[in-house]
């Protein structure tokens, strides 16, 4: 290389047309060559700049009066340093890597330079993956694709669902999320747990209660605070109507989704009790930041004791009687009975709980193993059916609306007196929770720093497990029961996207 | 089924029984707004739901305006299936900027005339989640917002209020 000029080393490369001066795109080998040879020429190094998936050095070879503009396309986003031969291409290589993520191997300084952690993103001229996000290929005769989304017809939340179709049957369903991604999680580190807390709350509106909880449990395993027993039933009162007002919902949505709009309008009915109830026990209808870290922001009094007891009472016998308007209902079974089915080997391996777990015979309850107060004290039945499809997950709701029914009655009787909240010490720790919610089981996970504030957590919806058996699950079926098998899913959205 | 069909054949409608002091509420505003919506859309108001980024809270309370209680249809409203075919965009969430260009594009879809109405307070102005890398902050920073929705999430009776609000403004 030092025998030659830079445009005859130069002129291994492809020539790309540009004007005045040449540029030549280099393979890797020759990229390499010149990081190892440049050190011997006295050609100059003019620049080096970056764009999304190559890197550019502009050459100058005063002897001959040249200059050349060498690239080398690094699709992986790595490239030879030309740092250890010219100490100029040092920040210019580092300013490359934070604006394009391109990075510089071999390089005598890998530390960021423009970027000083203050950007909304890194690497902010760098390829965006939206653009190039492809859905993996289908091959065969008579294929057709159906997009999906991210806006979709119902008043549900957002995602994008990618079909390949062999005249009706659905021969793949690929689901792309995180169309609500909100960064929640990010938000949450450094709060204090109080604050932080309300956002646990808002990770799935549906399943505030049982995110709430999660991250109160997992607060309190980490600080050591003891919530007072009182509200410790009074959490569980909360989730058991969360759990009864969504599965009444879900159940009438199935049903809406089979055509069978009378079951949806009594079980709105039946929810919307439940959720005025709420309103009037706890002041809100979702029970949104009820639960809180040391537990819980509000007390049920006399009134509202009577008040959910009745509500329980009056519900359990309409209930019995909607599901002998489905169990009766021959064209909704013929809709339900053996669609969307999923195998009881996927959902151990993929450890799928909640209804869906359940309904394909994986009996899961984070309330019984590894349990936790005052489930332990408790007597519950949790269904389990071992059919898999959309049939069976309807049933698993009407089965654990009646257990849970039962349930709020038997912590109604029982429900201690007391304080209903303690403090939670500012103590440094980390801790762990697994709360079942309507969906399934929730996982959350905390650091806190010694100030009490969060450092770090992560809260793991039921749905990362769920969602990729949908897929599964509609394999082989037809298009038009999509809405059907992914309403008895009802996985969220909001809560995997975090 | 028919013995149930039959007893709600004889009993008083929901909205008119329901048992809590939000029920006259309803009642009231169900006659303003019923009145309105005749004289200024004909009945005829289609609304267009987009989720931009909530945690499905604010779903759950729009959909409760379908159920017997609130029975938003009785008005003439009501939710459709395509932006196409709707006067009303009702937008929830602080807009992910992951959802941005969908609900740019819904926004275009709309034929005009066209009013948005931003439910929730993360719609309002982000809520909690303003100062996320991830959110725009929100609807009024993507698409013209008609009116403003506070709650979180709003009640259906605080929804209801909201719609005649937009009735009385958008004639």
């Amino acid at each position: 290389m030092t025998s030659q000029s830079l445009l005859e080393f130069a002129e291994q490369g492809i020539a790309i047309e540009q004007r005045p001066w040449p540029r030549y795109r280099l393979n890797h080998a020759q990229w390499t060559d010149l990081a190892a040879g440049l050190g011997a020429t006295d050609w100059t190094l003019l620049a080096v700049w970056g764009e999304p998936s190559e890197v550019h050095a502009a050459i100058m070879d005063e002897t001959a009066g040249a200059i050349a503009v060498l690239s080398l396309p690094c699709p992986d986003r790595r490239f030879p340093s030309l740092s250890p031969v010219r100490p100029s291409a040092i920040r210019m290589e580092r300013a490359a890597q934070d604006l394009f993520g391109l990075v510089a191997e071999g390089t005598v300084d890998p530390r960021p330079w423009l970027d000083h952690g203050q950007w909304p993103s890194r690497a902010p001229l760098g390829p965006r993956a939206a653009s190039d996000y492809n859905f993996l290929p289908v091959e065969g005769e008579s294929l057709h694709q159906i997009p999906v989304g991210p806006v979709h017809a119902g008043v549900i939340e957002p995602g994008h669902f990618r079909f390949h179709a062999n005249g009706e049957t659905v021969v793949r369903l690929e689901e792309r999320l995180g169309y609500v991604h909100k960064g929640t999680l990010h938000l949450m580190t450094g709060k204090p747990v109080a604050e932080a807390a309300r956002l646990s709350a808002r990770l799935s509106g549906d399943s505030t209660v049982a995110h709430a909880l999660a991250f109160a449990r997992a607060v309190e395993a980490a600080s050591g605070a003891e919530p007072p027993l009182r509200a410790v039933w009074l959490r569980a009162l909360m989730a058991e109507l969360e759990r009864i007002a969504n599965h009444i919902g879900d159940v009438g949505a199935i049903c809406n989704d089979a055509a069978f709009a009378f079951m949806q309008a009594h079980c709105t009915v039946l929810r919307e009790e439940v959720l005025r109830a709420a309103a009037l026990c706890f002041g809100h209808r979702l029970m949104m930041d009820r639960v809180i870290p040391g537990g819980v922001s509000i007390d049920l009094d006399g009134a509202g004791t009577a008040r959910l007891g009745e509500l329980a009472a009056s519900i359990a016998p309409r209930w019995a009687e909607l599901y002998e308007v489905y169990d009766d209902r021959p064209s909704l079974l013929d809709r339900t009975v053996g669609t969307g089915v999923v195998r009881t080997e996927l959902v151990r391996r993929y450890a799928a709980g909640g209804y869906v777990g359940r309904a394909s015979g994986r009996g899961f309850d984070a309330r019984r193993q590894p349990g936790y107060p005052p489930y332990d004290r408790l007597e519950f039945e949790v269904p389990v059916m071992p059919d898999g499809d959309v049939h069976a997950r309807v049933l698993v709701r009407f089965r654990e609306v009646e257990a849970s029914l039962a349930l709020v009655r038997m912590i109604l009787d029982r429900l201690p007196q007391g304080a209903i909240a303690a403090a939670v010490p500012a103590r440094a720790g980390e801790g762990l929770a697994l709360v079942e919610g309507f969906r399934g089981d929730i996982l959350t996970w905390v650091r806190l720093d010694r100030e009490g504030r969060v450092q770090q957590c992560f809260a793991r919806d039921p749905s990362w497990l769920q969602w990729p058996l949908l897929e599964a699950a509609i394999e082989g079926n037809i298009v038009a029961d999509f809405p059907l098998c992914n309403k008895s899913f009802n996985c969220s959205y909001s809560g995997h996207d975090l | 089924m028919w013995k149930i069909i039959g007893r709600t054949l004889i009993s008083k409608p929901l909205p008119i029984d329901a048992p809590t002091p939000g029920a006259d509420e309803i009642a009231e505003l169900a006659k303003r707004l019923d009145r309105d919506a005749r004289r200024r859309l004909g009945r005829s108001l289609s609304i267009r739901e987009v989720d931009a980024g909530s945690c499905n809270g604010c779903e759950l309370e729009i959909h409760a305006l379908n159920n017997p209680f609130h029975d938003l249809e009785r008005f003439g409203l009501r939710f459709v299936a395509s932006p196409r075919h709707a006067d009303v965009l009702m937008v929830t969430g602080p807009v992910t900027h992951n959802m941005r260009e969908a609900l740019q594009r819904t926004y275009a879809a709309t034929p005009d005339p066209k009013w948005v109405v931003a439910v929730g307070d993360c719609a309002f102005d982000g809520g909690l989640f303003a100062d996320s890398y991830a959110v725009t902050g929100g609807v009024g920073a993507v698409v013209p917002v008609d009116l403003h929705i506070r709650g979180c999430p709003p009640t259906p009776v605080q929804l209801l209020q909201g719609l005649l609000a937009l009735l009385e403004r958008a004639a």
